[in-house]
This record gives C-alpha cells, structure tokens and sequence, in this order.
C-alpha cells in the first residue's frame, strides 16, 4: 500500500543535505523551548492526542480549505481502480458505499456502518444471500438519485480489469470466482447489468448471491470498490481522472502528479449521510516531489495533513519531535515488517533451519533498523497486527522475541541448527528491495546476527518496483534460492482475512505476484480459513483470527521485525482528528475540520 | 547552407527514432532478462492472472518492440485508435499515446510541463549567463588579485555542490527561515508574482551552478583571447579599453559559451531532474522520473522524445548561431 | 639627431631634469622589466634613439632582443593591455613630437595611438579580428579619430585599400580576413594603419610571415607610402636584408641594449660590433654557395632575467678573449663613437676591430 519515493542512493544523499537545511531550519526557529505537553501555544492538541481519540473536537467550525500534501499522487482516483490506502481514506470525500466504516477513533472505526444503505442488511441464514435497501435522499454531484444499479455498474466494473487495472479483486472473487462475467464493456445485455451474482428488484434495493459464503463480505462491501458508478458518466479508463461524485464533496479540478482540487457538492445532503461531516469548503491534495520540503512545510502551517501518511522524514522528523510534538501522533499502523521463509529453498523446508534464524536474529537491532520505537514501532512478535480483530500485540510472543531472546539467543538457534542437520550453519540469501533504505538496513542486521551462528548469508538486492515478478515469482524465487526475503504487508481490509488470506492461505499462491512467500499450505489454516469464512459471529471469528495467527508462528514461516508505528504530523489548524483502524491508523480524513475558516 | 540543413534535420530524424527504439527496447529488454512481467506491475497486489493478461493485452505489451515502435510513430503522425476490453478511444495526431498510470493523453502532458521546464531553463540561463559571465570577465581582467580568487573559489564551490545541498539550503534559509518567499510553484497565468516568487530559487540554485561553471570557462577564454594579437591590434588602434574588452574580446569570448549554451539548455529541458524534484516544481524532469518509477512508457517516450528534440534543435542552432559568430566556419 | 654619446643606463641622467627634445621621436633611457616567477625580466634594459620625420629607422635583433618590446613601450601598449596584478615596468622617457608619453595621462596617449602613431604587426592573419570584415576594422579605426558617418568612413577605407593595391577594393572591403591571400591582408593591415594619416609608423616584422615575393611588393609599399605621407618609420626585424632597402639609420639590439647604431650604410659596411657582423653573416646571400657563408652567431640569446655581467654578448663573442683584464665579463661596454653619427658597444680596440672586420670578416660576405 506504501510505495517509496525516491532511491536509496538518492535519499541518503538527500538525507546528507538535508541534515544541513534541517540544522538551518532549527536555527531559524529560534530555538528549543519544546512543548511536548498537550495545548502548546500555537493550539496543537498534544502528542498522541488524536491516536485512537479524537482530538479537538469542539474546535472544529464549518468553512475553510483543508490542505493535503503528498509526496505521490494516488495510484489512481477512480473508486474501482485505487489501491493505495491513502487513495481509500481519501475516496469517502466523494464516494459512497453501502456500508462504510465508523467515523471513530481506534478499533471502532474499524467497525462497519450503513452508508447508502438503511442498515447493515440482511444477510441469509447460510451465509450467502445479502440484501440491501437504500436510504432516501442519496444523490449524485448532478442530483440524481443514486440506485441500486448504479452501484451494481460500479460493482460491475471490477470485472472489467482490461481497462480498469489496479484496484483489489474481492467483489469478483467473491461474487464470481470462476471469472464468467466479462464486464460491463463487453455486456451484450442492454442495461450492461449482466452479472447474475447481483440483482436489482427495483432501484432501492439490491441483493448478492454469493456462490461460497463468505464473513467477510460486508467488509468488500465496505471497500472503494464497491462505490456505485453512473453508466452514463462512466468515462471508462478516463474515469480516473474526474470520478462522479455520490459523496459531500466534487472533483474541481485534478492535475495528475501536480494538485487535486476537491469543492463542495451542493447535491449532497447531509440529512442522508450519518458518516460524513464535511466541515471543510475546499480540500486541496498538492502533489511534492521532495519529501524534505514536504516536510518543512507541513511544520511551517503549508499544509495540514501528509495525505499520504507515510510519516515525516528522517530530519522533518527530528525538528518535530524536538519543535513540535504536540502536533504528532504515533499510532501502530495496520502494517507488519518482517523476515519470510520461501519452504522451497533448502534447508528452510526443515522448520528447525527457520526457527534458527528467528532464535539468532537480534530483534532490538532490527527495531533500530527499522527506525527506532517511534519511527519503526514496537518489536513485531507475531503475524497478526495487534489493531485486528484477534491480533494480540506482543502479548503473544511464541519465540521470546520481545522478552528473554530480545537481543538474539544464540543457544537455541545453534540447537534448532542441530535439529535440522545443519550444525555448522548454511549458506543462503536475503532478499531486499534497494529502494527501502530500513529493508536494507535490517538485511544487515539479520546478516550480521545469523553470522554469529555460523548462516552466512548473501544480500541480494533487487528494483523494488519489479518486487511482484522477482519474489512474486516462487519459480524465481527457487531458482534464484532466495531463503530470506524481506518484506511488510498491510491489510485490505481489517480482518485476519483482509490481512493474512493472500499470505497463508494455499489457494493464494499464484505464479506471479504471490504474496505467499512461504508457500505455506497447511491444511489447518485452509481449513481455518474455510471456518472463518462462514462463522457468522464475530466473538467466533476474532478467536479464528487469533488461532490462524498462531498456527502461522508455530511453523515459524516468518520472522517479524516490527508492528510498525507512524509518526504522522497534524497542523494546529485542524480539529476533529483521530486515527482510524480502518484504515491502518492513519487519520480518518473525511472528517477532519478546520478550527477557523479564515 | 539549405542543404546543410535539409541534412542536419534528416540526422535529427533518424537520431530521434534510434533513440525512441533504444528507450522501447531498455523499457521491454531490461526487466526480460530480470525476469520481470512489466503487466504485474499494473494491476492490484493480488496479482490475478487474468487481471495480468488483460493489462498486457490493453496496454499492448505482447506486441513486438518493431511493432509497438511503428505504432507510437504512426500515432504521432496520423494518430490512432486504442481498443481494449470494449473502451474504444480514438487519438488524434499528434498522438502520443495515453499514460499507462494516470490514463491522460501524453501530448497534453507534455505541452502542460514543458512551459514550466522552459521558464526554469530560461530563467536560470539568463541569470548564469550575466553573472557567470561577468564575474569571468571580471576574475579575468583581474587576475591573480584577491577579487579573482575568491570569484574561482566561489565558482569551484558552485560546480561541485550538488543541486539538492544548495536547493535545499536555499529553501531553508529563503522560504522556511526568514520566510522572504513562498517558494512553492504557482502557475504563470494564475499570478506572475506567484510564479516569479516560486521560480526565483530554482533559478539561483540552478543558475549557481551553471554561471560557476560558465564564470570558469569565460575566465580562461579571456585570458586566452585577451593574449591575442588582434586584441593588441585594437588597442593600437587607440579603442577604449571598455570597447577592446566588451566588443572585440567578448564576440570571441561569447563563442565557446553559445555553444555551451546550446548544449545546456537542451540537456536542461529534460534533464532538470533535480531541481525539479528539489523545489517541486511540475516541469518535464519530475515527470519522467514518477513516469521511470511508475514504468510509465508512454510518458517517458514523450518527454524523451521532446528532450532529444530539444537538444537535437539547441544544436541545430548552436551550428546556426556559431555561423553568425564567426563568419569563417560560413564557408564549410 | 641630438646627442646619443651619453646614451645608456650607466650615464643615468635624471630623466624629468632633462629638456624636451627637438627630434620628432626622442627614446631616452627607456626600460622595460616584467616581473616573472621566475625573476624580473629585464626586456628593454636602456635604450636611446631618436628619429626625424621622412626618416626609417631599422631595429634589427634576435626574438628577445627587445625590439617588439620597444616598439610596443612607443605605442604604450603594455600598460593598456595590462590586467592582474603583475605589471610591467617601464621607466624613461618616449617623447613624441614634444610630448613625453610615459608620464601622459594615459587616455591622452590612446588618443595618440592609431593616429599619431600606427603600428603594423608581424601576422597579419592573427593580428586582424577573424570575426569582422576588413572594412568595418579599418572603419573603425578612422572613426575613432575622426567624427564621421559610417558612410564616410567607409569611402576612406576603400580609398585606403585601393591605395594599398587592393584590387576591387570596394567589394573587398567587406570580406574578411580569412578571405584575404597572405599578402592581401598585410596590405589590408597597411591600409589601417595608415588610414589616420600617422606621423609615427612602426612595423614590427612586417614581412617575416609573408613569402619571399610578396615581401619585396610590401616593402615598396612601406617606402611608397612613407614617401607619400612623409612619415617616420621604425621598421623592426630581425632580417638585415629587410631594412637594407629602407632604413636610413639602423639600431642593432641584444640582450635589451643597443649595441650598435649608426647610418645603414656604415652599418652595413662598416659595422663595428661582432654581434653585427653575425648577423650580417646569416643574412641570405643568393651569390654564395652555403657552406662558404659565415656561421651565424654560435649560441642562444642570452636569459633577461640573468644577463651576462659585463658585455651582454661575450659568452657568444669570438672575441671575447681579445681585451685585457677580462674586461668583457666584467665590464659593461658603453657605446663609443666610431664614426660620424656611428656608435658602437664593444670592448675591443677601435683598430682592432677595423682589422677583424676587414682581414676575417668582410671577406667571407
């Protein structure tokens, strides 16, 4: 979901410069009196005090323009191609869904809402029937009543990913595993309403049949993906570049990689939207191509938010925390870094080699690797981040790695060694993307502790553009005997399915692309899987959550090396701001206001 | 002289469509040998195969380079029509083809940058040029002083600093500490003030380290030239001095620096990389370098297109200009 | 002519006590040194002459011997081009038609140059801008002087070309340089000198870079044209041929100092230093077969930085040995009459030196 924005060459000569600006920068501030306490001067809310609360609240006034950065622009705008988390956050501004998330601090806002829809539907006894009706007053940016086809077409257009690349594949999965749908460009039938997984009785209502139940359908339902399209203003490949909006607010103006304008849509009725509060006139997404600036002028009161929450910059990041922490949050994000196993690669077919590497790995220095306890996060000692259903936090530590091996157990690892025939250590190779500078680094802090052990191992480093052909390829992967790749992943949605099915479960290994590094197929986990998909209640599916976590870490497939943290800067102009776990805590930005409108 | 040039543009053209078939063939060859389906890098993290072929099939990457090259080509001159998964678009001439990213039509891309990309490569040329040039000429009439020094000193400073230490080092002291400028890019037609508050930096930084650069090579020009005999030709004559300098000595100095000049400005017009990114400016550098990270081909054909436009005609010129200059090279 | 007997630094009379001469060019003790890393290089080291209008005088010397630095002392051309901090060093007299030009105000003295006094120099090709026409440099130098058009100026330059022996010269005017045959240009170089009408031409080698039949046409056309504007003319060159058929005084230097001077003829004829004589013997002789000419002066000119103690010649003079006492390396010759208006540098004795030139020399020639 993150994707990096310059080269490591390039950041570190960057980060070289920029420890000079910084230095200038902090002369120029006059100096430190820091107020790390909450209510500073310039009115910022206090450090962490929008993490999993919501901060200022009774400050925030109608009115104004709410000014994003971004060091990139979104993969893209329209709803059924985006894919980036901040394109998600930000696509409730001008879409809406059936359901939606909660507009609520920390784990209730990962809650799931009626949006469109009048309530949370009704969902048939086995799992496989879902119907919606919709609310009154819902309507388009040109006042049109939104339908229940509309959001069939926008559903539909998932199927199309000839032209509509790019965005998650859920709907279709779910709806239509076998792919028989050709989507709406190719429809023969008149209305291009062909898909037969939905229907449309009338304009307000629409019922799913899914063909295999799935628990987590509401959630899919939930994503951008689902947000309904007008065929009539469906501008195809195009539609990316100025969607139709069902949300309270409009696309102005967009200039791709440069600035997106959005303005109110005077259509939208606030009477029949319980989610958004659209506080704000104006929001404004200008797109900057160095991270450092960006940086500086969100500090300066340039901007409000980073849209794309990937945290401030190694020195932007130092001036804060020494200027400004009232105006910082360090949330866990929904993301997890980490070390994988690929079983193809000898010896890590034997679970002794792979718990030798996690037992010899010093987990402090790869928490320094990765940042640091705020810029990294917390030292990673399970699979299943602890802001999911059924995530444990470092609760639920099976190989010691935040507790008595902390700093590496040597012993164990040696006597995993002996157990798995390979006394004298082996000889593999990590894998790691050259433009994350934190992968690298805890590439050679792993290398350097599993030396201590006798493992040596080689850094392979690779275009971490190319990631889904290099290690998404398993043949590759074997071939080039990739034994350790680095890598994170961040969940879809925020549910053991949204974050674990494409890693875990062995129906998710693809030839290309595949995120299941390990190659785990482990017929408890499918079968897991299976269980969690059609337990219908949610006390039952947060304790498969936690049991597919578990049999994930007792075959000690992975090596986890942080549940990452943000550090995310929020302007004193703003009011209403809290992180949401819907969105791997990054703030809920469709209702963030303004303090004053001037 | 027409012939000359009739034959200097048919070089042009041949040397533009080696260059688009040698950015298709690094675009397609390097990530073959690494391995690599450029399509999985279009379609969400899932990576279906379905989704995949779909991709390669619409963005027509199955095709053989030759028959992409001659598609692109064709484009530009009588345009063409894309059709893919029933969304049937129709790109009129000059058709650079749509973003394989952000689904816009290239060629408005590029005319929508390149103003910017211009401004920035103008405007810092006009400032190298008057102070590069003049603090050569000066550092050469006055050799060996202090003045003279302290000018080379400064020079060597500007030709070795990187543009991301003086950019940011500007940014930090103009924009962020004493706040004099904005320092944000504003559009030409939406307030000149703006435009000029958010060009001036780029322009000094660049124009740093191109006027070092041209203040060197205008010194020691000078001092050449200076050692002429038909310098001491003019001053027996009884010229001023100021007319010795400024018109004999300059028409010859001024000819190594047009070519320079040339040759600058051209590479500038892609190649301002640096300075874009630094100061975020949305010229045509920033955009082929998201276009590289994004394996955007349509886009980094454009711009690559237009830059080697550029210096292909910054030369042509150079030629035509050098001609005026020096009325020897008229002849060949 | 006035008095040159006292000539020389050793005399070292106060320069700005002496009284202005009548000569139209008067060079009094004139020296010029250029401060180098490696030492001062002592380029002129004393120097008097003089020199009426109508008249020709030839500098004649090896490179180095100081004559182009002379030549461009006159013009006041090495302070006008002098930038940085090492600056020559010039101190004496030049007095031109009663002005003294070293202590002028130097705008006064760029207003003399290129209309008092002109110079043409050795390469034409390198002495013209290659990036302008013939015609826009020699209207240029006219306008400098004189407040004309541009159309004005043009018709003198064309005029001035024609006069030069430049055929077509109202197309040729706007060619440029490169256009020009070698001789053409230096004609063309003639032209511009000349197009101010100056009391005071110096042409420094103005044949050294042009064949041997376009030399000869040059030369006709320096006298022609010195005839016609009754000009003084200092003609420099390291050939004793070339002022053979025009000067009326010649001046031979080395190592910075005149060491001999005297009327051409008697210079020719009756030379009176061995410095003269070698260069007599290397002058090209088309009636002798080569191996029968004398041996040109044996040895390099001498280092301006570190000049030879007592005569500047002796570590090339066959004859050094001759005088008693060593005189020659430790002495340094001052000229001494030997003849009328004949002066000669030399320690050896007056008879001896008849002798030598008479008995070895002369009939070697």
């Amino acid at each position: 979901m993150t994707t990096q924005r310059t080269s490591g060459r390039r950041r570190q000569a960057f980060a070289a410069a920029a420890a000079v600006a910084g230095m200038l920068a902090l002369a120029a501030c006059g100096g430190g009196n820091s107020s790390d306490d909450g209510g500073s001067k310039t009115g910022a809310a206090g450090f962490d005090a929008a993490n999993n609360k919501v901060a200022q609240a009774s400050l925030v006034k109608k009115g104004g323009e709410l000014k994003f950065v971004s060091a990139q622009d979104a993969d893209f705008w329209d709803t059924t191609r985006g894919y980036y988390g901040f394109m998600w956050d930000f696509s409730r501004y001008y879409s809406r869904q059936l359901l939606t998330f909660k507009t609520e601090p920390g784990a209730a806002g990962a809650e799931l809402t009626p949006d469109l829809a009048t309530d949370e539907g009704q969902v048939s006894s086995d799992g496989k029937t879902y119907t919606f009706h919709l609310r009154d007053g819902i309507t388009w940016e040109d006042g049109k009543a939104i339908t229940s086809q509309d959001i069939k077409y926008g559903i539909e257009r998932v199927w199309a990913q000839d032209v509509l690349s790019g965005g998650p594949i859920y709907l279709q999965q779910m709806l239509d595993p076998n792919n028989t749908y050709k989507g709406p460009y190719k429809d023969t039938s008149k209305d291009k309403l062909g898909l037969k997984a939905i229907s449309t009785p009338d304009a307000k209502t629409i019922v799913f049949h899914l063909p295999v139940a799935n628990s987590d359908f509401k959630q899919v339902l939930a994503m951008v993906t689902a947000s309904p399209v007008r065929q009539d203003k469906d501008t195809k490949a195009k539609y990316t570049l100025h969607p139709f909006s069902s949300g309270p607010y409009k696309f102005q103006s967009y200039s791709p990689g440069k600035k997106l304008v959005l303005v109110r849509n005077t259509n939208w009725k606030a009477s029949s939207d319980p989610v958004r509060k659209a506080y704000p006139d104006k929001i404004s997404l200008t797109i900057s191509s160095n991270q450092s600036d960006m940086d500086q002028r969100l500090i300066n009161g340039d901007y409000d938010i980073d849209a794309g929450q990937t945290g401030l910059g190694p020195q932007g990041r130092t001036i804060a925390l020494k200027e400004h922490k009232a105006n910082l949050d360090n949330p866990i994000s929904g993301f997890i870094r980490y070390a994988v196993f690929p079983q193809s690669v000898k010896p890590f077919d034997n679970i002794e080699c792979r718990k030798a590497v996690i037992y010899a790995a010093d987990h402090v220095s790869l928490q320094t690797a990765r940042g640091g306890p705020i810029a990294g996060g917390d030292i990673g000692t399970n699979m299943l981040p602890p802001a999911i259903a059924g995530g444990e936090g470092q609760k639920y530590d099976p190989y010691g790695i935040s507790g008595a091996n902390k700093t590496g157990n040597d012993d164990l690892a040696k006597k995993a060694l002996k157990a798995c025939g390979q006394p004298n250590g082996f000889k593999t190779t990590i894998a790691v993307r050259n433009n994350k500078t934190q992968e690298v680094a805890t590439a050679t802090s792993l290398q350097a502790a599993l030396k201590k052990v006798g493992i040596q191992a080689d850094i392979y480093q690779y275009d971490g553009s190319q990631s889904s052909g290099i290690i998404g390829s398993p043949s590759n992967v074997a071939k080039k005997k990739l034994g350790i790749i680095i890598m994170g992943w961040g969940a879809d949605f925020p549910t053991v399915q949204g974050y674990g099915a494409p890693l875990w479960d062995s129906k998710y290994i693809l030839q290309s692309g595949n995120n299941n590094f390990a190659l785990i197929k482990d017929k408890t986990i499918d079968g897991l899987f299976n269980q969690y998909n059609t337990a219908l209640d949610e006390s039952k599916k947060t304790q498969i959550a936690t049991e597919i976590n578990h049999k994930v870490m007792e075959g000690a497939y992975y090596l986890p090396f942080t549940f990452e943290r943000l550090l995310n800067w929020r302007s004193s102009r703003i009011a209403n701001v809290y992180t949401t776990n819907a969105y791997s805590g990054y703030y809920d930005f469709v209702n963030i206001g303004l303090k004053s409108t001037k | 002289m027409l012939a000359y040039l009739i034959r200097r543009l048919f070089a042009a053209a041949v040397m533009l469509v080696v260059i688009i078939l040698v950015v298709f063939s690094i675009f397609f060859l390097v990530p073959k040998w690494a391995g690599v389906d450029i399509a999985t890098s279009f379609v969400g993290k899932q990576a279906d195969p379905h989704a995949v072929a779909a991709v390669r099939e619409k963005l027509g990457l199955s095709d053989p380079i030759f028959i992409q090259v001659w598609h692109f080509f064709k484009g530009i001159f009588v345009g063409r029509t894309y059709s893919a998964g029933g969304d049937v678009t129709h790109c009129a001439a000059p058709c650079f083809g749509y973003s394989f990213r952000s689904e816009q039509s290239v060629w408005p891309v590029l005319t929508d940058r390149f103003p910017v990309t211009l401004g920035l490569a103008l405007g810092a040329a006009v400032l190298w040029l008057v102070f590069g040039v003049a603090a050569g000429v000066l550092s050469a009439l006055k050799r060996g002083t202090i003045w003279d020094r302290s000018a080379m000193v400064i020079a060597l400073g500007g030709v070795s600093l990187p543009i991301y230490f003086t950019g940011l080092l500007s940014l930090a002291i103009f924009s962020y500490g004493l706040n004099w400028i904005n320092g944000q890019y504003v559009p030409l037609d939406q307030s000149f003030s703006g435009w000029l508050g958010g060009m001036i930096l780029p322009w000094i930084t660049l124009a740093f380290l191109y006027a070092a650069m041209y203040a060197r090579i205008t010194r020691a020009t000078m001092l050449e030239i200076l050692g002429e005999d038909y310098i001491r030709t003019a001053r027996a004559k009884g010229l001023k001095e100021q007319v010795v300098i400024g018109k004999h000595a300059m028409r010859s100095t001024m000819t190594p620096i047009l070519t320079m000049l040339g040759m600058d400005l051209g590479a500038l017009i892609g190649g301002a990389i640096l300075t874009e990114t630094t100061f975020s400016l949305p010229g045509l550098g920033q955009a082929v370098l998201t276009a590289i990270k994004n394996q955007d081909l349509p886009i980094i054909l454009g711009v690559t297109l237009i830059t080697s436009l550029a210096v292909l005609l910054a030369n042509l010129v150079v030629d035509i200009l050098y001609a005026v200059i020096d009325p020897r090279v008229r002849l060949s | 002519m006035t008095e040159l007997s006292k000539s020389g630094a050793a005399v070292g009379e106060p320069t700005d006590a002496s009284p202005a001469p009548t000569a139209f060019l008067e060079v009094r003790d004139l020296k010029v040194h250029f401060p180098t890393d490696d030492g001062l290089v002592k380029s002129v080291d004393g120097l008097s002459f003089s020199l009426e209008k109508g008249k020709t005088l030839g500098i004649v010397g090896e490179s180095g011997s100081g004559k182009s630095v002379t030549s461009l002392g006159i013009m006041g051309l090495h302070t006008a081009g002098q930038y940085g901090k090492r600056k020559a060093q010039i101190s004496g007299e030049i007095w031109l038609d009663g002005t003294e030009l070293l202590s002028a105000d130097p705008d006064h003295v760029r207003k003399l140059r290129g209309r008092q006094m002109s110079m043409i120099f050795q390469d034409p090709l390198s002495a013209l801008h290659p990036y302008y026409t013939i015609g826009a440099q020699i209207v240029e130098a006219y306008r400098i002087h004189h407040d004309v058009d541009k159309k004005t100026a043009r018709r003198r330059a064309v005029e001035m070309l024609d006069r030069v022996g430049i055929p077509q010269p109202d197309k040729r005017v706007d060619s440029y340089p490169h256009e020009f045959s070698g001789g053409m240009r230096q004609r063309a170089m003639i032209a511009m000198s000349l197009v101010n009408n100056p009391e005071l031409l110096i042409a420094d080698e103005p044949t050294t870079a042009l064949d041997v039949t376009v030399q000869a046409q040059i030369l006709d056309l320096i006298r022609d044209l010195q005839k016609e504007f009754g000009s003084a003319v200092i003609v420099i060159t390291h050939d004793l041929g070339v002022v053979a058929e025009l000067a009326d005084d010649i001046l031979v230097m080395y190592g910075g100092r005149c060491v001999e001077r005297g009327p051409a003829e008697d210079v020719f004829y009756q030379p009176r230093h061995p410095y003269t004589w070698g260069l007599l013997g290397s002058m090209p002789r088309l009636d002798r077969e080569q191996q029968d000419r004398l041996i040109p002066v044996k040895g390099s000119p001498p280092s301006l930085i570190n000049i030879p103690s007592g005569c500047a010649f002796n570590p090339r003079c066959p004859y050094a040995d001759l005088p008693k006492d060593n005189v020659t390396r430790t002495v340094r010759p001052e000229l001494a009459e030997v003849g009328t208006r004949h002066w000669a540098a030399c320690h050896l004795g007056k008879e001896q030196r008849e002798r030598i030139w008479t008995e070895e020399i002369a009939p070697k020639l």
